[in-house]
Formats: C-alpha cells, structure tokens, sequence
C-alpha cells in the first residue's frame, strides 16, 4: 500500500478583471459574458488551493514544508495578482481572456517547474463561494 | 422588536484613491488598494430591519418585498460594476467599505415602509473585512 497523501495550502487574492473577446463585437461579447464584460471591469475575491500529493519525507514526515509552499505560492502568485487588474496588470492575461478556467491553469503552469518533481500539484481557484475550478480534472 | 435580516452579494471593482493627493502619497496611505487599474472584491451584504411582527401576517415585513427592494435599489446598481465609474451614488465619494455602507443605507431608508425601521447594514469587503452601520 502506497504512503502516498495529499497536503494543501490555501492562499486568497483580491483583483479586477473583465471577461471579453477582441476579436468579437461588443453585441456578441454582451450576449456571451454579460455582466462580465463590462468595460471598466469589475472583481472578486479569489481562495487558491494548491493541493500536492506524495510520500512523507522519512526524515521530517512532511511531503512539504507548507511554510515554503506557502513562500512560493506569495512570491510567485499573490505577488502578481494580488490587488491587480489581471486584464491590465499581469502579462499571462495580456491576451488570454482571465476565466477562472485560464487562471487555475496560468496557476499551475508558474507553479509546476518550482516544485518537486515528485510531487503531483493540482489547482482548485474559487472565484465566488460558489463558483470554483479544478485544474488538472 | 423582531431584527430581520436579508443577505445579498455582488462583486465590483474599485480603488482606494484621493484625487486631491499625489500618488504618491496615495501609496503611502492605500498601499495596494491604490492601483490605478482597479483591484476587486466579493462582497457580502447583510440587511438588517426591525420592527414589530404584523399580527395578521406574523411578518416583520415580506422579506420577498425586501429582497427586491435590496436588488432594485443597490445589487443591479452594483453588481459586476466598476465602484468609482459606474455608481451614481459613490461619485465624489471615496469608495471605501465604510462609505459604500451608508451610502447603502441612503439608498434602502427611504423605500421601507413607516413602521419598518432599518437597523444595520453590515458589509463585508472580505471574509475577514467588514464595517457595520448602523444609520447614527
């Protein structure tokens, strides 16, 4: 049997965004994404769970330092999106519509190379209470 | 005296920034709330009436007729909007948390009936952020 287990660590940022397509007329954006393509954007708070599943480390038990996941996940998420405009201030949503599908996957993406290897890392990004995401699915 | 109470939410835009200041000193006082671009929240927003039950309805007031009253007359007015841009009623005003709930309260008092009396509005910016007002 596998001592495989699975830790997280929940973070939350606060940011604006508007959902809207370049290449679509405003009429079409409007029936699409509603509310959600006002021009002068609107925005959420965001709960992140960042969950990794692995094996205990024999000598400290742990599958990671949460204090260090936690590190990373400031330094390399809440940094950028933090209190951010995500259409205006970040360059992942330059030109990737900012959905709660793109985030978890731009998430996961930044976070993936600083992280063992070992570890399997999945995303789950809550845009409302009830609206939230899973990514890998 | 019966307290009622109605929760609503919607989510907006906004920044924490005085025109008459430079950014400077903007930053220094609103840190990040500053960004010129706009940040945003979920906000939760908690309705509170009170009065005496209706003895033929047992109801302090129709809390349907309150739910709407809160949609009309704040929600639809705020919900997915840009807090500074889009608001006729928070123009001028700095839009803080504490601003926006008397401003919530200015638009809710005049709409209830005489023997309803709104007793607080409370509002939270976060789930750890939240002012109360109470109309004094």
């Amino acid at each position: 049997m596998s001592n495989k287990i699975a830790v997280y660590r929940k973070e939350h940022f606060n940011a604006a965004h508007r959902l809207h397509n370049p290449g679509w007329t405003m009429e079409k954006n409007n029936t699409v994404f509603g509310l959600c393509n006002n021009p002068n954007y609107h925005g959420h708070n965001y709960d992140l769970v960042v969950k990794l599943v692995g094996e205990p480390d024999p000598e400290t038990g742990y599958v990671m330092d949460l204090k260090l996941l936690s590190n990373l996940v400031k330094e390399e998420i809440l940094n950028r999106f933090d209190h951010k405009n995500l259409n205006l201030d970040t360059v992942e949503f330059a030109s990737l519509n900012p959905t709660a599908e793109n985030i978890a996957v731009v998430i996961y993406h930044l976070l993936r190379p600083k992280l063992d290897a070992k570890l399997a890392l999945s995303i789950r990004l809550y845009e409302t209470e009830r609206n939230f995401v899973d990514y890998p699915a | 005296m019966v307290y009622l109470t109605r929760l609503e939410h919607f989510n907006a835009a906004h920044k924490l920034f005085n025109p008459k200041w430079t950014a400077e000193q903007n930053e220094a006082v609103f840190g990040v709330c500053a960004n010129e671009n706009w940040h945003g929240h979920n906000y939760d927003l908690y309705v509170t009436i009170k009065g005496i039950p209706s003895a033929d309805t047992g109801f302090v007031y129709d809390v349907k007729k309150l739910s709407k009253l809160v949609k009309t007359q704040v929600v639809d007015r705020l919900d997915h909007k840009n807090l500074n841009l889009d608001v006729d009623f928070m123009k001028d005003t700095m839009c803080s948390t504490e601003n926006l709930a008397i401003a919530i309260w200015q638009q809710l008092a005049p709409h209830l009936p005489e023997e309803v009396n709104l007793h607080c509005i409370k509002l939270y910016e976060t789930s750890r952020i939240f002012v109360e007002y109470f109309g004094d």
